[in-house]
């Protein structure tokens, strides 16, 4: 593992140099660029449809990119074989928008899922107590025998979020983590990511169009329109744009 | 224009098929195998199958041999009712009855199981989680189909001819000793292990076509539920195909 160098330097968490990704003749990115910083959550805004989630799934090797590289950690993601692949995402977290919680599984068996991996050696004591903090930092550790089916969508959300962490990922990536969501319930959910992020000094790329949620999570933000990187900027900088691309968002 | 059309998709999904197949001898067989969740799946399709498989049977045995009887009557051969109803269960029947209520049962589950599991982005989670969801999800399955629907045919054979035997004993009585030593001195091993065999082959399109359905679903419930529907549907086109190939078989290696 190369934990240590990256830690010491101060590179940053993730570079995407000129991504492109089309599926068929439908362009969806085009020359994306960005660059998070080490302990910085960077929102990625952008309507429906405009390639947000084809951006992330990109990021974690879910989907090949058409060119353009992505640096985490040092290591350029589209290149990776395998094995290669499999330590850098262990080291990523990935909030899904639907939670893609397993459903013929209990919370417990969920949360042990990311630990089958088999270079990693845990005893099941440290198995149990890895599921205990995850759920405990998301204030549900009672849920732990339970179904997902019989959580609130709010829970199920936490549910996902515990076990995106428990390998205490470096780099977080969220899928629209408050869309639909009551506006009290997605007000708790920034909040975790906020308190998760101090507490593991955590980067992440949140993907949203919920501006409350932009304005209570981001240190900077960034527009994806037409498949490219169109503004960046915090999130005063948008608040005061005359731009009607950028404008649009808070009406 | 148009039948050129479906040929196109008709052999499209045939590639598909095939290269979803191959990759289950490629990387589905490979180390670290998931035996627990093989094991999981052995009880899920096997044992959870075996009651509807059981009652089926029996009633097939039972109305073959009430149906059978009064043609053999008109040609003064009643004596073969044991006979013909027990190769004609063991033979094909048998299989291949048994072997598409396992395909509405297990191809349509699979298929919607894992439907679900590709649209509601539960596979891309376990990609990301660093278990290989190919090997974890379909390798397991079509593994499982395969070693329980010949198991399940036995058993359901067995029945079968439990059914027969209470079929023959309704209109006049026979021991049931005399009744198993008629069919089994008339059974071949000819008859028998070919019948076997291909067992193995309709359990293998069935886990494999209900887990190509599922993971190849489209988006939205419609979606799942095609995709279901067709795991079905096609599995048992599948499963008379390769019953045509296996007589065609026997026939050629001298087995009949
Ligand atoms: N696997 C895929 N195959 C084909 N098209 C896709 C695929 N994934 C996403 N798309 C298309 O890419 C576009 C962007 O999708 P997505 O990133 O999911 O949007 P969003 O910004 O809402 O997350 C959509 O038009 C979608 O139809
Ligand atoms: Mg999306």
């Amino acid at each position: 593992m190369k934990k240590s160098t990256d830690t010491v330097s101060n590179s940053p968490a993730i570079v995407i140099e000129k991504l492109c990704k089309s599926f068929g003749d439908h362009v969806v990115l085009k020359d994306f660029s960005l660059t998070v910083q080490k302990e910085e959550n960077v929102v990625v805004l952008g309507k429906s449809g405009s390639g947000k989630s084809v951006l992330i799934k990109c990021i974690i090797g879910l989907l090949n990119p058409d060119s353009g590289n992505i640096w985490v950690f040092g290591e350029n993601v589209p290149e990776l074989a395998h094995d290669a692949l499999d330590q850098i995402r262990a080291r990523i977290g990935f909030l899904f928008q639907g939670n893609a919680l397993y459903d013929s599984m209990t919370v417990r068996e969920n949360l042990e899922f990311p630990l089958r991996r088999h270079w990693i050696n845990h005893s099941q004591k440290q198995v149990d107590a890895l599921v205990m903090e995850a759920l405990e930092n998301v204030g549900l550790a009672y849920t732990v025998n339970l179904m997902p089916e019989e959580l609130s969508g709010g829970m199920l959300k936490r549910v996902a979020l515990a076990r995106t962490m428990i390998l205490k990922p470096e780099v977080i990536l969220y899928d629209e983590p408050t869309t639909g969501l009551d506006p009290v319930t997605a007000r708790e959910i920034d909040n975790l990511i906020l308190k998760l992020q101090k507490k593991y000094h955590t980067s992440s790329i949140i993907i949203t169009h919920d501006m409350n949620c932009v304005k209570n999570t981001a240190d900077r933000v960034a527009l994806l329109l037409d498949g490219h990187c169109y503004a960046q900027g915090t999130y005063a900088d948008f608040e005061q744009s005359a731009d009607p691309n950028i404008h649009q968002f808070f009406e | 224009m148009l039948p050129i059309a479906i040929i196109r998709d008709f052999l499209d999904e045939t590639g598909t098929l095939g290269r979803f197949t191959g990759r289950f001898f490629s990387t589905g067989l490979k180390p670290r195998f998931e035996f627990k969740e093989l094991l999981n799946q052995c009880y899920i399709i096997g044992y959870k199958s075996l009651p509807l498989i059981a009652l089926t049977g029996f009633i097939m045995g039972l109305v073959l041999t009430m149906q059978l009887r009064p043609s053999l009557v008109d040609y003064g051969v009643e004596s073969q009712l044991p006979v013909m109803v027990g190769i004609a269960i063991v033979r094909e029947i048998g299989p291949v009855i048994t072997a598409l209520i396992f395909a509405g049962k297990i191809a349509s589950s699979i298929g919607a199981e894992l439907g679900s599991m590709k649209v509601t982005e539960q596979i891309d989670a376990m990609e990301v989680s660093g278990t290989n969801p190919f090997k974890y999800l379909v390798a397991t399955r079509a593994l499982a189909t395969t070693l329980m629907l010949p198991v399940l045919t036995v058993m359901g054979d067995a029945i079968s001819l439990l059914g027969a035997y209470i079929g023959v004993n309704i209109r006049s009585v026979t021991s049931f000793y005399l009744f198993f030593t008629q069919i089994f001195h008339s059974l071949t091993f000819g008859d028998a292990l070919p019948a076997f065999i291909k067992t193995f082959f309709f359990g293998f399109a069935v886990g494999m076509i209900g887990c190509y359905k599922g993971y190849t679903s489209s988006k939205g419930t419609r979606g799942v539920g095609s995709s279901a529907n067709s795991a079905v549907v096609l599995s048992s086109v599948v499963i008379f195909i390769i019953d045509l190939l296996a007589v065609q078989l026997t026939d050629l290696l001298g087995l009949n």
